[in-house]
């Protein structure tokens, strides 16, 4: 064999191989590069009266008290509601379903609306619940969330749940347990560390989202813990003061950007590490 | 924890050869229940419920959305879908400036964030010591945790100004001249416009095309890589001609989950697109996409035909998405069938 031959071989995997490390320089550059910035101009922003004071009126001081508020209250209702349903609905994918058309269809649909945009969620709880009733509300913002959360926990659920080994089933069987007390507190309990990690996962997921929230919750310039009225929630307001011409309020929307990338990094951290379960031994 | 307590009590029962039980007689005999055969029936039952919920979902959103789009298919029929105007004042709309936004942003996103994924999940599979793996995968992995409004500000901030002072001049100089695509480099460097969204939607889709490679790069038997290292190839040759060809399915369902997310990203691009409802041949001028229209003029939009133009945009989106998404996991079933992918 020739050695141009080899020496261009060896040139080409060379090559390629520095250049698959560029690319991974390159990601981790806007990871860092993103990171870095909210940092800047975020710390500077903080202070304690974002915790304390109303959105202020364009031109004056303030902070994201009500918008915090609205945004805990929101994600927490979604979260309630749609842990368990999210859960019974992995727990038929994986012990009753398997393999029939039913559990069938329903993943291959649960996949899509895992992607699903979630624009689009926002859309559809505005045109039959908003547009219904004619105002715009805190639970409709919930509802949203809370369809978008649906699906992350459905996966992750009915995948822990495949993890469990068959023998321990059959042995809480043979114990002569029925089976609903055989799958919540023999198999369940197994995967709870995965199943928690899914319940954060869609947590984190939900509490940066923005889009569903803008024809459903609104926004809310006061403090209100009226559900049944627009409810102001930290994604609306940075997007409304972040393209505002005022610079109280951009200042307003990198604070608030802080706060939210920084609990949403942390739930994510939390869930990898704290929660992490990828078998069972 | 229950579980070896389960097991444990399984192999104690098994294992003393009853000499207790014996003394004790045998239990007396449990009628195994009709309650507990209801129970049963009833959480199946609610389960399959709930399972059935997800599937109305989705249905609910296509019949929901088709239903509010009529007013407008009434008033434009399908020249909706070709016609490029949208003027609330005169109520006259059309959607393919929109449609067409999406397509391109997404299309530049998939020409830099297809690479840069088979990149980085190159990099993770192949030459990453063990130790890094877990870390950078993780890093790689919160690309796609920061929220999407995150990646707005910090377009309109700050990269945005970037691109103008820096890499607009820059492919001007390089490709402004070029047969045929010097014309998309030409035009005003001011940062904000399609091709812009288009580079930060290629960041944001990374995380998901390089996740879903990187998973189906690791179902290759080590035997085929082994035998190909064997006769000596190099790490690119294995890559390129085993590794690749056998996962060739996967990587492109991988590919279309990418620009499934890149169609209905909404935020980041509403930032940095323009929101001008044009088509221009120039990469570099403004436009708009479905997702950003919606976030920009949906709640200002009080006549109902223009909302319901809005809406009807919002179901050819939810259509295409549903599309493509149906198609990646199609394609990645196929290849590693009963095995769940990352959310």
């Amino acid at each position: 064999m020739s050695a141009s031959l080899y020496r261009r071989r060896l040139f080409v995997n060379r090559f390629n191989l520095v250049m698959s490390l560029a690319t991974m320089a390159f990601g981790m550059a806007f990871l860092f590069w993103i990171l870095y910035v909210l940092f800047r101009d975020g710390i500077s922003a903080l202070s304690t009266t974002l915790f304390t004071e109303m959105t202020p009126p364009p031109g004056s001081a303030g902070g994201l008290a009500n918008a915090i508020f609205g945004s805990v209250v929101m994600v927490g209702t979604a979260t309630l509601v749609s842990t368990p349903i999210g859960i019974l609905a992995g727990i038929y994918l994986a012990e009753f379903g398997k393999s029939g058309w039913l559990a069938k269809v329903t993943r291959f649909i649960n996949d899509i609306l895992l992607s699903a945009p979630s624009i689009i969620v926002g859309l559809f709880v505005y045109t039959i619940y908003v547009m219904q009733v004619e105002h715009f509300s805190g639970w409709a913002g919930s509802m949203a969330l809370g369809l978008i959360a649906i699906p992350v926990v459905v996966r992750t659920t009915e995948n822990m749940l495949h993890l469990v080994p068959g023998s321990l089933r059959e042995a809480a069987v043979a114990l002569g347990a029925p089976m609903w007390k055989v799958i919540l507190m023999v198999t369940l309990r197994a995967v709870r560390g995965g199943v928690i990690t899914g319940v954060l996962l869609a947590v984190a997921r939900i509490s940066g989202e923005t889009a569903p929230l803008l024809f459903t919750a609104l926004n809310n310039q006061f403090w209100s813990s009226n559900m049944n009225a627009p409810l102001a929630n930290l994604p609306v307001v940075i997007f409304q003061f972040a393209m505002s011409p005022f610079e109280d309020w951009k200042t307003l929307a990198w604070a608030g950007a802080l706060l939210i990338t920084l609990a949403v990094l942390l739930l994510n951290i939390l869930a990898r590490t704290v929660f992490r379960q990828t078998s069972l031994r | 924890m229950s579980a070896s307590l389960a097991e444990g009590m399984l192999t104690s029962s098994l294992s003393v050869p009853g000499s207790k039980r014996v003394d004790r007689g045998p239990p007396p005999p449990v009628a195994i229940g009709t309650a507990a055969r209801w129970q049963d029936a009833l959480f199946e039952g609610t389960t399959r419920l709930f399972a059935i919920l997800v599937l109305v979902l989705l249905l609910g959103i296509l019949m929901a959305l088709s239903y509010a789009a009529i007013p407008a298919m009434q008033t434009f029929g399908l020249s909706f879908f070709v016609t490029n105007v949208w003027n609330p004042v005169t109520r006259q709309f059309g959607a393919l400036a929109p449609i067409y936004g999406t397509l391109v942003t997404s299309a530049i996103a998939l020409l830099i964030g297809v690479p840069v994924s088979f990149g980085i999940a190159l990099f993770l599979t192949e030459m990453c010591p063990v130790y890094l793996k877990r870390p950078l995968g993780t890093a790689v992995e919160l690309l796609a945790a920061i929220p999407s409004i995150i990646y707005g500000m910090w377009g309109l901030f700050v990269f945005a100004p970037f691109f103008a002072d820096y890499i607009q001049p820059l492919l001007t100089r390089i490709f402004g001249s070029v047969w045929v695509i010097g014309p998309l480099f030409q035009g005003a460097p001011n940062g904000i416009g399609v091709l812009s969204a288009g580079i930060i939607l290629s960041v944001m889709v990374i995380p998901f095309i390089s996740s879903v490679m990187r998973d189906v790069f690791e179902v290759v038997p080590p035997v085929l890589k082994e035998s190909a290292y064997g006769i000596g190839c190099t790490t690119w040759e294995v890559v390129w001609n085993v590794v690749l060809p056998y996962t060739k399915v996967g990587v492109i369902g991988g590919i279309m989950l990418g620009l499934g997310r890149a169609l209905g990203e909404t935020m980041a691009v509403t930032f940095v697109i323009g929101n001008a409802y044009r088509i221009s041949r120039s990469l570099f001028e403004p436009g708009n996409s479905i997702a950003s229209a919606l976030a920009n003029e949906f709640n200002e939009a009080a006549d109902p035909v223009h909302r319901a133009s809005l809406i009807a945009l919002g179901l050819v989106l939810f259509v295409l998405t549903l599309i493509v998404l149906a198609a990646s996991r199609l394609l990645i079933a196929r290849l590693a069938r009963g095995e769940g992918t990352k959310t």
